[in-house]
């Protein structure tokens, strides 16, 4: 790139990141401001004068987020969905990726089972015969429920896979000429050069184990087994039954202002795991993107 | 045969707990699929009276429905349109931002949206949108009336939009930004030598090696055409905005699940299914076609 020192490049290159400072803080400003709702009074908040900074600084709104309702329990759950989930996905994204690198003809109906993978990425069952199917499974209220349906993402194991195609094939041979059979071949030799590979994708499925509510709502008929997404989401719901019907109900609007701070601050506790990992995340989100273009 | 079959057993035993798991879960709903043509019953299960395409007749005859899929396609069209547009305009803006660490501040600002659920953006939008929120108390500093922008329904559906692409157009931004830094210097070099100014070069140089991503990433977005997004609309939305705000896959959760309607909603879902995925093989065909993008 070769530097220009014009007067208009100046005074394009104040315009930019005028423009670009202002899209950014258009991104951020919305969680500044849920913090800053988070830890004012409720008074200030329904009088509208929070913006950026807590007004008639308060932690009740955090007080009552931890103590009331099922945080905490649900805090738990989606704790135990995120780990165990993404265990279960790597372990099968590995077991189904190593052999599907492998060509048809050291791997004998490669293309079949790869079209009973592929398949499911185009089609699904959709909506109600997969709930059907997990109520018949006897998963209602159960965790597997969470877990199971989703057990192999297919479109990490095609990644995966595409990494492994593009790994030294000579590495392996001679493992196998050393004796090593395919499960040595995989725990010795692949998993190790698959760190970064199973990275992204484990990074994947945290993010959408941690992030995904619905499920949570469909198949959990008891609340107190919700993960913290789907326990959010009640919260969303019950406030916004609250605005529809409140009209001019100058008491139930009071008590709608409280939810508020409540609200913001269990909102932001929610997003709190995910934004800690952020920058970890990022940086493999990144890698992931370079990866998966990477077509075997 | 059987020593290829002896060498080759541990790869096929690796895929086994895939293969059941996803035909669980996958295929066996399939076969549920059966229950759009029967009046389904819960007692009777897979046993219910066949009506043939009665359920599908039902469904069109509804004008909601018709409406539905106007909406999801009005929807979905503008977003993917302002989520080409908008990472693109970004991204160049940022491209000609010099200095790597303002750069990658940038970047990851405009990413953060990206790893949060849509419940807890809701949650953030919810209260920036209230009459008494953040933004409406900005309007009125310049005597804009307070905006219902959840609750009007010819507003509703710019809200979705214009919110949907402000939480995705960081993850496009990294993409273009990816595409632009493979750009040879060497052709800036030599249009400088000619003459040309950044604006030019811009429009001769950047824009056209930046149109085989632009081409690729919109075609694969062709064939999420009928998911207008879910887990946004379902957060945001209330009966008052039903219609312009209801989108297929909300309208079959309410008629399948919450009024449990098992045959109707898996009508809605099946119609869905099997457009969406010729969609999807359309637009895979053509990403390979027009850009050679391999997805398999």
């Amino acid at each position: 790139m070769i530097y220009d020192k014009s007067m208009s490049r100046r005074v394009f290159l104040i315009i930019n990141y005028t423009i670009l400072l202002l899209i950014s803080l258009l991104c951020i400003l919305p969680f500044i401001n849920l913090l800053a709702v988070s830890f004012s009074s409720s008074a200030a908040v329904s009088a509208g004068s929070v913006t950026f900074w807590p007004v008639e600084f308060t932690t009740k709104a955090y007080e009552f987020a931890l103590t009331g309702g099922s945080f905490f329990s649900s805090l738990w759950v989606a704790i135990q969905r995120t780990v165990i989930g993404t265990l279960v996905n790597l372990v099968l994204i590995v077991l189904t990726a190593y052999p599907l690198s492998k060509s048809k003809q050291k791997l004998m109906g490669r293309n079949i089972y790869m079209g009973f993978f592929i398949i499911t990425m185009l089609f699904s069952g959709g909506l109600i015969p997969t709930y059907l199917v997990v109520v018949k499974m006897g998963l209602i209220d159960s965790i597997w429920s969470l877990i199971l349906p989703g057990a192999l993402p297919v479109f990490s194991m095609i990644i995966l896979m595409n990494f492994i195609r593009g790994l030294p094939e000579e590495i392996e041979e001679s493992a196998i000429i050393d004796g090593a059979g395919p499960v040595q071949v995989l725990l010795r030799i692949l998993l190790p050069l698959l760190k970064p590979a199973l990275a992204t994708v484990g990074l994947f499925s945290i993010v959408a184990h941690w992030n995904s509510w619905f499920d949570g709502i469909i198949y959990m008929n008891n609340p107190d087994n919700y993960p913290l997404q789907s326990y959010l989401q009640t919260l969303l719901q019950s406030f916004e039954q609250i605005m529809l019907k409140s009209g001019s109900d100058y008491t139930q609007l009071l008590s709608m202002m409280n939810a508020r701070t409540g609200r913001a601050a269990q909102m932001f506790l929610g997003a709190i795991p995910i934004l800690l990992v952020y920058p970890f995340l990022q940086k493999y989100f990144t890698k992931g993107l370079v990866l998966g273009s990477v077509k075997g | 045969m059987l020593r290829k079959w002896k060498q080759q057993s541990p790869y096929h035993l690796m895929l086994i707990p895939s293969l059941v798991l996803v035909f669980i879960f996958c295929y066996i709903p399939f076969y549920g699929l059966i229950i759009a043509f029967q009046k389904y019953n819960p007692g009777l299960g897979f046993n219910s009276p066949w009506v043939g395409w009665d359920n599908f007749t039902h469904i069109f005859n509804q004008p909601n429905f018709v409406r539905t899929i106007w909406n999801t396609l009005y929807m979905s069209v503008f977003k993917i349109i302002g989520g080409i547009i908008v990472p693109v305009i970004f991204a160049l803006l940022l491209n000609e931002v010099l200095h790597s660490g303002i750069k990658r501040t940038f970047q990851t600002l405009v990413y953060i949206p990206n790893f949060l659920s849509w419940v807890i953006m809701a949650g953030i939008m919810l209260d920036i949108l209230s009459s008494d929120g953040i933004i409406n108390t900005f309007l009125g500093v310049f005597g804009i009336a307070p905006i219902s922008f959840l609750g009007t329904p010819s507003i509703f559906p710019w809200t979705m939009i214009v919110s949907d692409i402000w939480k995705g157009f960081g993850f496009g931004t990294v993409v273009y930004l990816a595409a632009l830094t493979s750009i040879d210097p060497g052709l800036y070099e030599a249009a400088v030598i000619d003459g040309a100014k950044r604006w030019k070069q811009t429009i001769y140089i950047t824009l056209p090696l930046l149109m085989p991503t632009i081409v690729l990433m919109t075609v694969l977005s062709l064939g999420n055409v009928l998911n207008a997004g879910f887990d946004q609309i379902y957060n945001l939305y209330s009966p008052v905005v039903y219609q312009t705000g209801d989108i297929i896959d909300t309208y079959v959760y309410r008629l399948g699940i919450q009024q449990a309607q098992y045959s109707i909603g898996t009508a809605v879902g099946l119609f869905k299914s099997i457009i969406s995925s010729v969609l999807v093989a359309v637009s895979y065909i053509l990403a390979y076609r027009v850009a050679g993008y391999r997805i398999f």
